[in-house]
């Protein structure tokens, strides 16, 4: 692509400035504190599916964050409180019509609340920032994952057998998903049996399975299943947040750590340092807390009804 | 042929699924946030003409399909193949009716038409966009009445079946696009 000029029109610029400007005021007006965390790190997740773009800097190695989350819990670490940062992420191999490798970010915490209150206060978020569209549905809907999987794949996700699963994603795709894992095959069927259905405006949806669980805390649900303490947020079918109960105990982190490394070096995947800046923070003691993170630029698409991140974005990666 | 991976998928790249050749129409990537990268393919098979939709992961990859576009002139047929001329090197291929398909009404002989080549084997044929066909049956032409709209189904020799305006007599011969079916003018 040659073009010089904006993917984004002016209009929609403007529809951005005014987004990001009723973010910081919500936020002002329930006191949490906006945090300018590094976007450039010395060290990064483990994530077996997210891959981050590394840089240097004097000499050292370092990584471009792709979420401001292991800096802000070392915040609320120190004892902090409430607080949010709005800013760029960055993934690596992530581009298409919802992804640009830099995206902007909004992630914030909430000392002492549960996932439920988080999430109430995500929708309201949310609905707040589409309200300033008319025309775009606000409609609220909150559900399980159990119950939106089982209503439109005919199961129940977590006591569903391996085989099965496999054998419903080789169907969907093709024979060579039939070895695959648990955590991949949900999200083969969920992302092309169940998301193309959920409702109009946003949904919520909480208590992901045990094996998707990344920094959520387990618990066990109300038929006796363990479930990560996940939820997510969707608008017209679009997935634009990600939240957690979040783990705080020191030990299990640094076995999920290990999982990661060990899943990423059986994929031959780079295997990144743990980091351990972000372990001791955690081995200090941090408080129970919620915490949720928003791509706006989706948030953005969904509130001007356009199908292409490029089209919220000044220069996508294509233009740059 | 060459293995292709999902992030070298382009619209327009032939390959195989299932034994059989595709063309890729669309490739979208999906990731969920916490997941693993899909591939979203839609795909065209070029034996049945039918759309379908796969989901690969990111990094699979799908053998080449040895499928060519070669233009070629149609000569005869003899009722069981119908028989095309590579007008370079004279070679002749003989399609199958499935092959030549929806072009088979519009076939004339000596018209250049798209042939879709398989491992060296007809698999389609498109006709040319405008063809230029004899009328063989319609109703006698109505002299005078050129000015007034309406139309009449006409036969034409390659057997298609063409709505002309009604001044139009057997004999005549007119033009028609191919894709839709419908008259262009008469030819004098």
């Amino acid at each position: 692509m040659d073009k010089w000029q904006p993917g984004a029109s002016l209009n929609t610029l403007r529809h951005r400035a005014a987004m990001l400007s009723s973010v910081r005021e919500f936020f002002k007006q329930r006191s949490v504190l906006e945090v300018d965390v590094p976007v450039m790190g010395k060290a990064t997740v483990t994530d077996l599916n997210i891959d981050s773009i590394t840089t240097s800097a004097v000499g050292e190695q370092g990584y471009l964050q792709t979420s401001p989350e292991y800096f802000m819990k070392r915040l609320l670490a120190s004892g902090i409180g409430d607080i949010y940062f709005m800013g760029k992420a960055f993934r690596d191999g992530e581009v298409g019509l919802k992804h640009n490798p830099e995206f902007t970010i909004l992630e914030w915490y909430r000392c002492g609340w549960d996932d439920h209150q988080l999430m109430s206060e995500l929708a309201e978020l949310i609905s707040l920032l589409l309200a300033e569209e008319v025309g775009i549905s606000r409609d609220i809907t909150k559900m399980s994952y159990s119950d939106c999987f089982s209503d439109s794949v005919g199961f129940d996700p977590h006591s569903a057998e391996l085989r099965n699963l496999q054998s419903l994603a080789a169907k969907l795709s093709s024979q060579s998903w039939i070895n695959e894992t648990r955590a991949n095959c949900l999200d083969l069927i969920f992302s092309s049996q169940v998301e193309p259905h959920l409702p109009c405006g946003i949904t919520i949806i909480y208590d992901y399975p045990e094996c998707q669980a990344a920094l959520a805390q387990i618990s066990v649900n109300s038929a006796g299943q363990n479930v990560s303490k996940r939820f997510e947020a969707f608008v017209n079918g679009v997935e634009i947040a990600n939240g957690y109960l979040e783990l705080t105990d020191a030990c299990e982190q640094r076995e999920r750590f290990k999982h990661d490394r060990k899943a990423r070096e059986l994929l031959s995947k780079t295997v990144v340092p743990v980091d351990q800046k972000f372990l001791n923070a955690l081995n200090s003691g941090i408080p129970a807390c919620a915490g949720v993170a928003v791509g706006l630029d989706r948030l953005l698409m969904g509130a001007l009804g356009v199908n292409s991140i490029d089209q919220v974005l000044t220069f996508s990666w294509l233009r740059c | 042929m060459a293995n292709y991976s999902t992030n070298e998928f382009r619209s327009g790249l032939k390959v195989m699924l299932d034994g059989d050749p595709c063309s890729i129409l669309e490739n979208e990537f999906v990731k969920p946030g916490k997941g693993q990268a899909f591939s979203r393919v839609k795909l065209r098979n070029l034996k049945t003409s039918r759309v379908l939709e796969k989901t690969f992961k990111s990094g699979e990859s799908l053998e080449g399909a040895d499928v060519m576009d070669q233009d070629m002139q149609y000569l005869y047929t003899d009722g069981d193949f119908w028989y095309f001329m590579e007008p370079d090197t004279f070679e002749q291929h003989q399609a199958t009716e499935s092959a030549v398909g929806d072009a088979l009404p519009w076939l004339s002989e000596q018209d250049v038409c798209m042939v879709t080549l398989y491992n060296g084997s007809p698999l389609s044929v498109m006709p040319p966009n405008h063809v230029e066909i004899e009328i063989i049956e319609t109703d006698p032409g109505l002299r005078g009445d050129t000015a007034q709209g309406g139309s009449k189904p006409a036969k034409l020799v390659t057997g298609a079946v063409v709505k002309v305006p009604l001044f139009l007599d057997q004999g005549d011969v007119i033009k028609v696009d191919t894709r839709t079916g419908e008259y262009q003018g008469r030819v004098k």
